[in-house]
């Protein structure tokens, strides 16, 4: 990119009409669902204490408050809506993520979030399909648990391998010093990453679901077969990570244990410990109604809808050029 | 030397893996939304030109390379080394063994500029410019009238690179060559 066309749009000008018809079949998808529309802070008072992802820092200074953290998700104040009894709401708003950068990500994406109250992990992957399903005219999705997953194409079984198999599994991709500190997630990751995730959804799409419990993020979680499972999904369409969701967590006392194992991994890693939000664990503690959660990425929905094989040819500004 | 960790990677960045001086040639960004970051990363070995694809953990570093291209005059070789002086003035002046001039040697005309990419101040590799011009020294005779029709002869130049030419090159007649693919251009006028 020279200097002279820095000013232009990457997105072509049908990717620019192409999201604005996409949102305007959002907003459709969820009026005919009574489905309220929200807007809650892109810039909130804390970041994320998931050790996965970083927050990006704000510089405020107003009302005798300091400091401020771009959202990563609308997750915590969209919650603190339902506790507040908004009932089913959702919204599109930009997101915020510190060093994600390549051609499926942005340091800044748009997420359409939305939460279902009385739906379980099941009931929402169905509306998920819906929206899915009738905006990319694709076929249904079919549903694949993480353990089979892994099993079928990198050849390990989650739950039962042990960590020198694991490890001998991700020799693969990385020398045996860098698997030093890595924990069976880390490496459970990098499986998903580049054995898995490459051939999901490439004939139909796929819900990958029944996560290990330890990666259940905010997912309630359950014994399924003898192990512990995350009530937890992912769609994936040609090879593309679609949608996080979960049957929600209501427990208080368990959402405060999981930021603070949170918060020991940050700083086992040498990461930074990130404090955790006590407005959104009061509004846990009022009470979350059972509800159902999704967030799904827009830009790569698009991506999908027009073929696109770089998420820079559906931003008009992505951030080499911001 | 700063080190690079990986939401710093870029190609063209060059870095020490292995204790060998790389340069990044691509690194692409894969990481499941809630779920460990991993740059796969396709490195360039600067001493061996051997490619390295490797992964590496969000966060992980490499330490920087102390490597950078410079503009040199070839001067002579005392037969262990080539010697090469900065065209900027400073008369500075580098010895460059066989390894680092490799194949280029037979490109080496007194007088010429080269790129010499330093490695911690050392020569790592010259590289010559696209073109030369060179003087034949060595060729069968020439046809006289036969400029248009094909046919290729051997012809050795003063470096003693041996290219393929057309059957009216001449002794003495100077030549410009591609030096990456090593073809013959056409004749200079002198």
């Amino acid at each position: 990119m020279s200097n002279a066309d820095s000013w232009q749009p990457s997105a072509a000008s049908r990717a620019l009409k192409s999201r604005a018809q996409q949102l305007s079949f959002v907003r459709g998808f969820f009026a005919q669902r009574q489905v309220l529309e929200v807007e809650t802070p892109v810039l909130g008072r804390c970041g994320v204490t998931d050790p996965n992802l970083s927050s990006i820092a704000a510089r405020v200074s107003a009302a005798g408050r300091q400091g401020g953290w771009l959202q990563t998700s609308p997750e915590y104040h969209m919650k603190r809506l339902l506790a507040a009894g908004c009932g089913d709401i959702y919204q599109v708003t930009k997101v915020f993520r510190d060093g994600e950068r390549g051609r499926r990500h942005n340091p800044e994406f748009s997420m359409l979030e939305w939460y279902r109250c009385g739906f379980d992990d099941q009931t929402l992957m169905n509306e998920v399909a819906d929206l899915v399903c009738s905006w990319l005219d694709c076929l249904r999705p079919h549903t694949l648990s993480y353990r089979e997953a892994l099993r079928r194409w990198a050849h390990i079984d989650p739950f039962t391998c042990t960590d020198a198999q694991l490890h001998a599994r991700c020799g693969q991709w990385m020398e045996p010093q860098q698997l030093v500190g890595m924990s069976r997630d880390d490496c459970l990751d990098l499986l998903m990453s580049f054995a898995v995730e490459p051939r999901l959804g490439l004939d139909c799409p796929v819900f990958i679901h029944q996560y290990p419990a330890s990666q259940a993020s905010l997912a309630r979680t359950s014994q399924v077969g003898g192990f512990a499972v995350a009530h937890r999904f992912e769609l994936y369409i040609n090879g593309l990570e679609l949608c996080n969701g979960y049957w929600e967590l209501t427990d208080a006392d368990e959402q405060r244990r999981r930021f603070a194992a949170d918060n020991r991994l940050r700083q086992a890693r040498g990461q930074a410990a990130m404090e955790q939000d006590d407005a959104f664990l009061a509004a846990m503690d009022s009470g979350l109604p059972d509800c159902a959660g999704v967030a799904l990425g827009l830009d790569r929905l698009l991506m999908l809808k027009l073929g696109a094989s770089s998420i820079d040819e559906v931003l008009a500004f992505p951030f080499a050029r911001a | 030397m700063a080190s690079y960790s990986t939401n710093e990677f870029r190609g063209g960045l060059k870095v020490l893996f292995e204790g060998d001086p790389c340069i990044i040639l691509e690194n692409e960004f894969v990481k499941p939304g809630k779920g460990q970051g991993f740059s796969r990363v396709r490195l360039r070995n600067l001493m061996t030109n051997r490619v390295w694809d490797r992964t590496f953990k969000s966060n992980e570093s490499l330490e920087g390379a102390d490597v950078m291209d410079q503009d040199m005059e070839y001067l002579y070789t005392d037969g262990q080394f080539w010697h090469f002086m900065l065209t900027d003035g400073s008369f500075e002046q580098y010895a460059a063994d066989g390894k680092a001039v490799g194949d280029t040697l037979k490109w080496l005309k007194e007088q010429d500029v080269y790129t010499v990419t330093l490695f911690n101040g050392a020569p790592l590799t010259i590289t010559p410019p696209n073109f030369v011009e060179l003087e034949v020294v060595e060729t069968d005779p020439g046809m006289k009238g036969d400029t248009a029709q094909g046919g290729s002869k051997p012809a050795t130049l003063s470096t003693g690179a041996v290219v393929s030419v057309p059957l009216f090159i001449t002794i003495g007649e100077v030549l410009k060559v591609d030096t990456r693919t090593g073809e013959y251009m056409n004749r200079v006028k002198s």
